[in-house]
């Protein structure tokens, strides 16, 4: 009964859509919306580095796609799921923006996303870890383009058992998020043949790590994992870091951790640490050509979200361009169709659920006497094929996949 | 040549002095009411609703703060604690109407706050204001670690639902006239509260509280209801928040919270009835603003010295610098 409800309401929506969906630009502007942390704790991972990025995308299409301009618009959420929520509604209700990109708290992209659907737009999220957005909370108003905690952690967590680290200690973030990483490191360390000795849990945020660290490394395991992220994240790493850690045989493996905080941590601290990445600036020569042009532009270089956030909105764009619409549904669907292969990622595609899969990257931060510059930071250890990287379409709670199955 | 002076007349003139300063009084209000229902037609009205929340919190907050001296650290929690229990109730029982989320949300706030006020009253100042700060992190911790609130993530996608079941809420207009109703509402509780003998008394408790003490009071029962009163307005507050954006979130619980009250409150004018909304509304549209513009860097320095002026320079606040110099050069 409940799925003959269903499949009414879906006939009745497509219905709709494709009576409303005429393939056309409205009022011949593709209005591109940048939302994200421009002030806060992400301003360096995504921030206004971010909008440079869709700048230069935008640009690259010189300012048109076909006979429409392209026009953009930014703010800051602070982090805020109430601010990006009425900014995001502002947007989509009473200034026709087609399209919202950028994104990076978590909360932020899952308040936003509800606006997003409710408005029949489109929502492109590069920043955000949560891996419910295409699971739980997938819409078809929404992409999921560059990470979610299911590569990043179980990526690396696989891998890195395969690399010969066995027996695991986890210190985990004492909230929701930090469980839910836990769980799923643990369950990919046991399937592939590891053991996870002894999780400790730490409140956040904490200053001092060193009890905490003292114990992982009197636990003798091979690896020692991080399930935090930002500030705690880097106070454990610096904290291992002093205490010798990874010089005494240990390895540490940081679940959530990106370029920007690396260098900041610089590599004599966090040398060894291996992590999964989706994209890394010197990885090929497309990478790294592009990288050049951003590093003109801001003076850095860009982590893997700005790369994202570039490579998406070109795809975007390229969609609008093929076929002459700005309708939310036609240009997803034309996404979705299209495969990926710039100097972003290679295979890539987006499913049905959102999610954007690609081959992922195992890396390792590397030593001092390895590290050539300022930025030269990972060496590339393996390839993580796209196909077991992200969570299985199987596995999939997205009311999008499970209706088909 | 001097007449005996009826004291009938002087009486009459004070009436009539009284009548004049009621009907200015009332015409000014008027005005507001009619600029607050005509405003959605010219501006954006979930940014209005965002707005009047605020405004209600900062209300709330200004009770206890400005009339009765009593500075809370910790009114965030009772925000958070309203707008959870509104989304957790909204979201799993269809049969609600909003009415009842908000009524249930505002309640549980009500109760939370009179659990604060039994522990934290018999502290002074800074020890009072700390003790506060800590339960509300006592509530934060709580928040972050259950499993309804959706962690750091949040709680997402809470119906409007129908108003009685009757007046469809997802409507924007339909929830702004909501909201304006429920804040004038709460903003003429407050304004009677003022009033009242027991709003002297709670000035009296402000200005001297050993002096209340020797004239006979039970001043902690005194402190405790008018705490109560405040976490309850400061729920309804977050309750409706979380139906005008259907999310309930963390930075509702943070302290961070609690110290924006206390901004908006300063800024406005603290102890005037006007103060607070004036306050949320400049503190709101500081933010809204400046997010959208080239100085989205600054918002927090900018907010910090706005502060920091209004405490060494404006003390009263706008409100209450306005109200000075009306009644220094108008009379």
């Amino acid at each position: 009964m409940i799925n003959m409800k269903k499949s009414f309401l879906a006939m009745i929506l497509s219905a709709v859509i494709v009576s409303d969906a005429q393939a056309e630009i409205s009022d011949d502007i593709v209005k591109i919306g940048y939302l994200a942390d421009m002030s806060g704790t992400y301003r360096d991972l995504v921030g206004p580095n971010g909008l440079a990025a869709l700048e230069m995308a935008v640009d690259d299409f010189g300012g048109k796609v076909g006979m429409a301009d392209i026009q953009i618009v930014s703010a800051d959420d602070r982090n805020s799921p109430d601010v990006a929520s009425s900014t995001v509604r502002r947007w989509l209700e009473n200034e026709d923006v087609d399209m919202v990109a950028g994104f990076v708290a978590s909360s932020v992209s899952l308040a936003a996303i509800e606006v997003i659907k409710e408005n029949n737009k489109l929502g492109i999220v590069s920043g955000s870890i949560a891996s419910s957005i295409t699971n739980e909370h997938c819409s078809p108003n929404h992409i999921h383009y560059v990470y979610d905690t299911y590569p990043l952690a179980v990526g690396t967590a696989r891998a890195v058992v395969e690399e010969g680290g066995e027996s695991w200690f986890i210190l985990t973030v004492d909230y929701s998020g930090g469980h839910e990483l836990e769980a799923a490191v643990s369950s990919v360390v046991e399937a592939s043949g590891g053991e996870v000795i002894k999780t400790l849990r730490h409140p956040f945020p904490t200053p001092d790590f060193s009890s905490f660290i003292l114990q992982a490394q009197a636990s003798g395991a091979d690896v020692v994992a991080l399930a935090n992220t930002g500030a705690d994240a880097i106070n454990a790493i610096n904290t291992a870091g002093e205490f010798g850690l990874t010089q005494s045989g240990q390895k540490l493996a940081a679940l959530l951790l990106f370029l920007t905080e690396v260098h900041s941590l610089g590599v004599e601290t966090a040398q060894g640490i291996q992590l999964t990445t989706g994209w890394y600036w010197d990885m090929n020569p497309e990478a790294r050509a592009w990288a050049d042009r951003f590093f003109e532009k801001t003076g850095v270089r860009p982590t893997m979200v700005h790369a994202g956030i570039y490579s998406s909105t070109i795809h975007y764009l390229n969609a609008v361009e093929a076929t002459g619409s700005d309708d939310s549904q036609i240009v997803r669907t034309q996404m979705i169709n299209t495969p990926i292969n710039d100097m972003f990622a290679t295979n890539g595609r987006i499913r049905q659920d959102g999610r954007m899969v690609y081959d992922m990257y195992l890396a390792q931060v590397k030593t001092p006497e390895e590290s050539q510059g300022e930025w030269d930071l990972y060496k590339i250890v393996r390839t993580i094929p796209a196909e077991e990287a992200f969570r299985p379409l199987s596995n999939s709670v997205c009311p999008l996949v499970t209706d088909n199955r | 040549m001097n007449q005996p002076v009826n004291p009938a007349d002087i009486h009459k003139a004070i009436v009539e002095q009284q009548k004049i300063q009621d009907r200015k009084k009332l015409m000014v209000n008027g005005v507001l009411l009619l600029l607050l229902l005509a405003a959605p037609f010219v501006m954006y009205p979930v940014f209005l609703m965002k707005i009047l929340c605020f405004a209600l919190f900062a209300v709330a907050f200004n009770l206890l703060f400005g009339f009765t001296g009593l500075l809370s650290f910790g009114h965030a929690a009772f925000l958070a604690t309203g707008g959870y229990t509104t989304g957790y109730l909204l979201s799993n029982f269809s049969g609600l109407t909003t009415e009842m989320g908000i009524i249930a949300g505002t309640a549980m706030a009500t109760l939370l706050g009179l659990a604060f006020a039994l522990l934290s009253i018999r502290r002074q100042g800074i020890y009072f204001a700390m003790v506060t700060l800590a339960l509300a992190q006592l509530v934060f911790f709580f928040f972050v670690q259950s499993e309804f609130t959706g962690g750091e993530d949040g709680m997402h996608g809470i119906p409007r639902g129908e108003l009685f079941g009757l007046i469809n809420l997802e409507d924007n207009l339909n929830m702004y006239y909501f909201v304006l109703v429920v804040f004038i509402a709460c903003y003429l509780l407050v304004q009677r509260i003022v009033g009242s003998p027991y709003g002297q008394i709670l000035k009296a408790i402000k200005q001297n509280e050993p002096r209340a003490v020797s004239l006979g009071y039970n001043v902690d029962r005194y402190k405790i209801l008018a705490f109560v009163i405040s976490a309850a307005l400061a729920g309804l507050a977050g309750s409706m928040k979380s139906v005008v954006f259907q999310l309930a979130s963390l930075n509702d619980a943070h302290w961070h919270m609690s110290g924006e009250v206390i901004l908006m409150t300063l800024v406005g004018g603290m102890g005037t009835l006007l103060g607070p909304v004036v306050g949320a509304t400049f503190v709101v549209n500081i933010e809204y603003l400046l997010s959208q513009g080239p100085l989205r860097d600054w918002v927090d320095p900018i907010l910090g010295g706005t502060f920091v002026l209004t405490v060494l320079a404006f003390r009263s606040g706008i409100v209450g610098e306005i109200q000075k110099f009306i009644k220094k050069n108008l009379g």
